[in-house]
């Protein structure tokens, strides 16, 4: 649009935003912006920890009366929002940011500031919905928030106001960024790199923004109507105005399906990193790979409906659904056998982010044959709603989301912060997660088949559920103590960890080429691209046994100025965009107050027409 | 979203991009396969929703209102938005010719042309506040039944969309006015047109699926 010339003055100003606090608000470097949702995962991974601690501890026992009925309401429900979207997918979002414009050979995402923006508005969103805690009022129906359930008539309360809105800020952080990514994917690859050379954790990401891009859209939609229900008093939900009762179940897993794979491509793009490097071979079948993701994410909107066979929608709709969902198992299985065939034969090295990679391999297996299990409508409605499915979804989403992305955590840790992480302390990390993992959810499949329901706030004793709830609550206790010494390792190692050098693991990608942690304009000299694996070249050879030497004091690598390289320039507009945004959401929660709303509003439109307005990089005269 | 898209503006133009494409188009090209999803859903609910409502007014039918015995005649005015249809499928036309100005460096017919475009949207949503208000003098409101709700959420979101692409327009011709639009700035002219041809393209889908279909 409009390039106005750049004041003088710019100089100044951006000497500001290069050091302390600013430097983090204004940025709009990847990279920063990659650890800053990384680092707000992680304490909303805590969040979401302790309110799955307190859950276990009110089922340790028959008859539990530690938390009240109506508090469990608000732990469950909060915890599954929280672990799906303020945990997986921004955990995920912190990958896309700090890998994809470096796999691809890249210096920045395609919109810097926008990238900035989404990131601002996922803080902003996690903290509106999280606020609800300081007023007894948070969440209470699920993370689903089925509706009639969730109009006014069935939950008068505020609580439900946080999530509808809460949902709708996080979801404009999730298409602004699913738009970004797609546009950088496709036209910040360096040259040389088409799409079949790309690097197999872009490839999977590339496919995850298509859904964000198509089913947030949907979710959307429904939390609409929800709003303008319970707000504004519409009928989209109101069973005696002659809605449809399911109306919100179709519209909901329509986007709630390919929401499954948002959460755990990425998960599989990062072990499809891990497992070649520490094999010593390439990805065994890498364009089965991508197509079955491709696939994946074709049929992952086709299969919405096996999520509500209880309903009774008719043998016609059911027996569809149930061949979609055994249809989706096969590209997933085909992904799991290309890994097996990456390890066969290759020479092995069982390094932590290695453990966790085929950790994932064999926990994903088991959940995704039980979720096999409920794709036959008979079947399911034996498991629906009891802890069967609580079992299914922590394999699918800790056994396998969670792992992949610690195994990207601990093998990315050196190309994030320069050092290494311990992996003494790392496998007993590791051991502790598999065997608390197991502890808590495998126990849960009996619990269900034996007729626990899932969501109960107690249970009655005498029914043989005592021994399986409490193993589950020591899982869990051991989980929330892996996952303390996971932080542990890694702050420490920030200041201890040996030096790591450009690749310590001696793999293959173009990431591993530049200095660790990057400069910010990542590459020099942009890389042209010839091969899928550029730092092997012909033959992976046997690649580092042990750690190679600390670098030492080598120089620090140039600054952008000194080779002259534009970068784009920091700027605090995304942020205030994102904080008009929710001065009009705070409006709006808080009785309707129209002036509030109004000045949001106000806030947004000027602080986006001022960086419209503005050019990204600054003008050379 | 697309405007915040645009707004990293210049980055295709003197970087290299793999495509070649300048990467603002991309993204609204993402843009709009989202959007799609959204109306889409948007529509679905209408058409699941059609003829569902307990009470009226109804869209295509009289109804009498059994406790006031008061006849209400169909509620939809199709002459009336045929009309505010056809303006808004002129402006796409306008629309071309915009951007054939701005290409050519056409300051003059560039600035007649996006003005033309923008007040036909103008025009449109003129058409559309009085449909609005002529609906709730009638007593169809956002409440009144399923009609009503599913009815202005669907075209109050298309408006929105409209209202969007008419500030964006506006913007364009301001700027032109300011310091001329030239053939370097087609591509911009070219995404904005991009986005209206779409809000059009949808406009078509509703007034079939809404107003024509019985």
């Amino acid at each position: 649009m409009a390039t106005i010339v750049a004041p003088p003055s710019v100089a100044r100003h951006q000497a500001r935003y290069e050091t302390g606090i600013w430097s983090w608000l204004a940025t709009t470097d990847h990279k920063r912006i990659g650890k800053l949702y990384l680092y707000t995962s992680l304490l909303w991974f805590f969040v979401g920890g302790l309110e799955a601690l307190l859950i276990r501890t009110q089922l340790w026992g028959p008859n539990g009366r530690f938390v009240t009925a109506e508090t469990y309401n608000q732990l469950f429900t909060m915890h599954g929002t929280t672990m799906v979207f303020l945990v997986i997918m921004p955990f995920s979002a912190a990958f896309f940011n700090f890998l994809i414009p470096l796999q691809i050979g890249a210096r920045d995402v395609a919109f810097p500031r926008l990238n900035a923006f989404s990131y601002w508005v996922f803080l902003l969103g996690g903290v509106f919905m999280n606020v609800s805690w300081l007023l007894h009022a948070a969440p209470d129906a699920g993370w689903f928030g089925y509706a009639p359930l969730t109009t006014k008539a069935y939950a008068p309360g505020i609580n439900i106001d946080f999530w509808v809105l809460g949902l709708q800020i996080l979801g404009l952080s999730s298409l602004a960024a699913a738009f970004n990514f797609i546009t950088t994917i496709i036209n910040l690859r360096a040259p040389g790199m088409d799409f079949m050379k790309m690097p197999v954790f872009t490839w999977m990401s590339f496919v995850t923004q298509f859904l964000l891009a198509l089913s947030f859209p949907i979710i959307t939609v429904a939390v609409t109507f929800l709003m303008l229900d319970r707000f504004y008093g519409t009928n989209f939900y109101t069973i005696a105005a002659g809605a449809d009762p399911l109306l919100w179940q179709h519209l909901f897993w329509l986007f709630g399906h390919p929401e499954v794979y948002i959460l755990i491509l990425p998960a599989f793009g990062l072990v499809s990193e891990v497992l070649p490097i520490f094999s010593r071979k390439p990805l065994f079948g890498y364009s089965v790979m991508v197509y079955s993701a491709m696939v994946i994410a074709f049929l992952g909107f086709g299969v919405w409906a096996h999520h509500m066979f209880a309903v009774g929608m008719g043998r016609v709709a059911d027996s569809a659904f149930a061949i979609m969902t055994m249809l989706i198992g096969i590209p997933t299985g085909v992904k799991i056998f290309n890994w097996i065939g990456t390890l066969w034969g290759g020479r092995l090295r069982f390094t932590t982010a290695m453990k966790f990679a085929i950790a994932l391999i064999a926990l994903f297996t088991i959940g995704g044959i039980s979720g096999v299990m409920h794709s036959s409508p008979p079947s399911d409605l034996q498991q629906t709603d009891s802890y069967f499915i609580v079992a299914h979804f922590h394999y699918v989403l800790f056994g396998g989301s969670m792992m992949g992305l610690f195994a990207g955590l601990y093998f990315y840790y050196p190309k994030i912060t320069g050092r290494l992480m311990s992996e003494k302390i790392g496998t007993v990390h590791f051991w502790m997660t598999f065997i608390g993992m197991n502890l808590t959810f495998f126990p849960m499949h009996f619990l269900g088949l034996n007729g626990m329901p899932r969501r109960t706030w107690t249970y009655d004793a005498n029914q043989g559920w005592e021994m399986s709830n409490q193993m589950a609550t020591v899982g869990a206790y051991l989980l929330g103590a892996a996952t303390l010494l996971f932080a542990y390792n890694w702050f420490s190692s920030m200041k201890k960890g040996p030096v790591a050098g450009n690749d310590p693991w001696g793999a293959a990608t173009l990431e591993w080429s530049i200095p660790s942690p990057p400069p910010d304009y990542n590459f020099a000299v942009i890389p042209t691209v010839t091969s899928r694996t550029p730092l092997w070249g012909a033959d992976p050879g046997p690649g580092p046994v042990t750690y190679p030497a600390p670098a030492g004091n080598a120089a620090p690598p140039k600054t952008a100025a000194q080779l002259h390289i534009t970068m784009p320039t920091a700027t605090i507009k995304p942020l205030i965009a994102a904080l008009g945004l929710g001065v009009m959401f705070t409006g709006l929660i808080w009785h309707k107050n129209m002036p509030v709303m109004l000045a949001g509003a106000a806030i947004f439109v000027a602080s986006l027409y001022n960086w419209l307005l503005t050019p990204l990089e600054p003008e050379h005269h | 979203m697309a405007t915040a898209a645009l707004a990293d503006a210049h980055a295709g133009e003197h970087h290299y991009t793999s495509t070649g494409l300048n990467s603002n188009k991309i993204a609204i090209w993402a843009f709009i396969g989202s959007e799609c999803f959204f109306f889409a859903s948007l529509i679905s609910t209408y058409l699941i929703y059609k003829g569902k409502s307990v009470v009226g007014p109804f869209p295509h039918e009289a109804w009498t209102n059994p406790a006031t015995g008061k006849v209400m005649p169909a509620i939809l005015n199709i002459p009336v938005t045929s009309m505010s249809t056809f303006v808004l499928l002129m402006s796409s036309l306008f629309m071309v010719l915009a951007h054939a100005a701005v290409v050519r460096g056409d300051r003059k017919y560039s600035k007649i042309w996006l003005l033309a475009t923008a007040l036909a949207g103008a025009t449109f949503l003129g058409f559309q506040a009085f449909e609005f208000t002529s609906f709730v003098h009638e007593g169809l409101g956002l409440t009144t039944n399923l009609f009503g709700s599913t009815f202005f959420v669907l075209t109050g979101f298309h408006g929105a969309h409209v209202t969007a692409g008419v500030l964006w327009l506006v913007t364009l011709l301001f700027i032109d006015y300011k310091r001329g639009l030239g053939p370097r700035d087609a591509i911009n002219v070219d995404i904005c047109a991009l986005y209206w041809h779409f809000v059009d393209v949808v406009w078509i889908a509703i007034f079939a699926l809404v107003y024509l279909i019985r």
